[in-house]
């Protein structure tokens, strides 16, 4: 761990171990926020926020905290950094905590977050957890806006709220069957551009889940 | 009763929390391959969604909102559902042991679950008394377990066919996923017209 260099921190989460498209956590959001682009912004950045902070937060307490009770602690700062989010949006961003609504104050049980917290931020120094807290977010940051720009383009026919064709959009993207679809065609191209490898390794995610260790199933391969 | 009625239904089959809401996408995913752990997994969530309910708002009812606490309500309802899935999973053990052995395994899954908090947020955003709230969480776990159902049967369908490489997998679960919940955008409008 120690001689990965910094860049390769950051970039791990946008690009190898992205956190949505290869590791497949965090789906709710993923699909549900999407409609349009700037909501899967929004989304992202909300949640890259409380990643970085959180991964902070945790390195730097991973001496104090038991071990024994390290997901609930993990779960009370996590809940309280989503907290200071959610009241910073509703201020200073009204229309997105409209169209965010109940996905803001679930950013708590989104599983990167907790992901992150419990397979990296509780191991590395506090630096290292911030670039690695960063690029997770970037990383999911980058897929909701991709998802955002197809679902917006196709579904309402614009960008950015840019008016961009003439003709009827298919409106069915941005609806919730559009959300599966476009996701799961996102999903191929990635398996595609990766031949399969990156998907193969850790199917269905169990083992990055947080309640992979409790669950105990990740092992058998049930989940 | 009319009123309960179109909350309990609205809630399994027009607002379903996996096709139309996106919640607790992870277990749809993850636990539906087989018919009967996708039906363990719906109970448990059926289980802790109405316990939860039931705890999260009388707390925030009485407890939070009267002394403008609003803003610990993300904290609290998390810790008292990750507290109320450790109580009931001890209590199960002792004394319902066959209970336990059924939903056992998936109450720890639970805790992270977003239907579970989603449920409990959305009771206290749409201002609902404990009744009707219950009435919404009973809703949305049966829902939950339609959709969990339904989608069993289609994933064992989807064994023995025949699909591209790149697509194998969650790929195409989810596409399968997309094609159920536009059958169920059928369901819109239905509910207000039933009961009126």
């Amino acid at each position: 761990m120690n001689k990965k260099s910094k860049l390769s921190i950051l970039l791990n989460g946008i690009i190898k171990e992205n956190p949505v498209l290869v590791l497949v956590l965090g789906t709710c959001p993923t699909m549900a926020v999407t409609s349009s682009a700037i909501n899967g912004l929004g989304m992202g950045i909300a949640a890259t926020a409380v990643l970085i902070f959180s991964n902070i937060l945790i390195s730097a307490l991973k001496k104090v905290i038991p071990d024994k009770v390290r997901i609930p602690c993990y779960i009370v700062v996590i809940a309280g950094l989503v907290t200071i989010v959610q009241y910073l949006v509703k201020a200073y961003a009204s229309d997105l905590d409209k169209s965010l609504g109940v996905f803001l104050p679930l950013i708590v049980v989104n599983c990167i977050i907790l992901g992150r917290a419990e397979m990296f931020a509780s191991k590395n120094s506090v630096v290292d957890s911030a670039l690695d807290g960063m690029g997770m977010g970037l990383g999911f940051t980058l897929a909701l806006f991709m998802m955002g720009v197809i679902r917006e383009v196709l579904g309402s026919g614009t960008l950015l709220g840019m008016s961009l064709y003439s003709f009827d959009p298919i409106s069915i993207f941005k609806l919730a069957p559009g959300g599966f679809f476009v996701f799961g065609c996102l999903i191929a191209l990635v398996n595609k551009l990766t031949k399969g490898k990156a998907i193969k390794k850790k199917e269905f995610s169990c083992a990055g889940c947080p309640s992979a260790g409790i669950c105990g199933k990740a092992e058998k391969g049930e989940c | 009763m009319k009123e309960m009625l179109t909350i309990l239904f609205s809630a399994i089959l027009v607002e379903n929390f996996v096709l139309v809401k996106f919640m607790g996408i992870c277990p749809f995913l993850g636990v539906s391959k087989k018919l009967d752990s996708a039906l363990g997994m719906s109970a448990a969530v059926i289980f802790v969604m109405l316990m939860a309910t039931a705890a999260t708002n009388p707390i925030y009812n009485y407890l939070l909102a009267p002394n403008g606490l609003e803003y610990l309500q993300t904290v609290v309802f998390i810790l008292i559902i990750a507290a109320l899935v450790q109580l009931v999973e001890t209590i199960l053990k002792k004394s319902l042991p066959s209970l336990h052995k059924a939903l056992g395994v998936y109450l720890p899954l639970i805790t992270t679950n977003c239907a579970v908090l989603g449920v409990a947020v959305l009771n206290v955003e749409e201002g609902y008394d404990l009744i009707p709230a219950l009435v919404n969480a009973l809703g949305a776990g049966l829902g939950f377990m339609l959709a969990m159902v339904l989608f069993a049967g289609v994933r064992s369908r989807m064994e023995n066919i025949d699909t591209p490489e790149c697509f194998k997998g969650i790929p195409i679960t989810l596409v399968a996923a997309s094609i159920v919940s536009m059958s169920f955008m059928g369901f819109g409008g239905l509910v207000e017209g039933l009961f009126k």
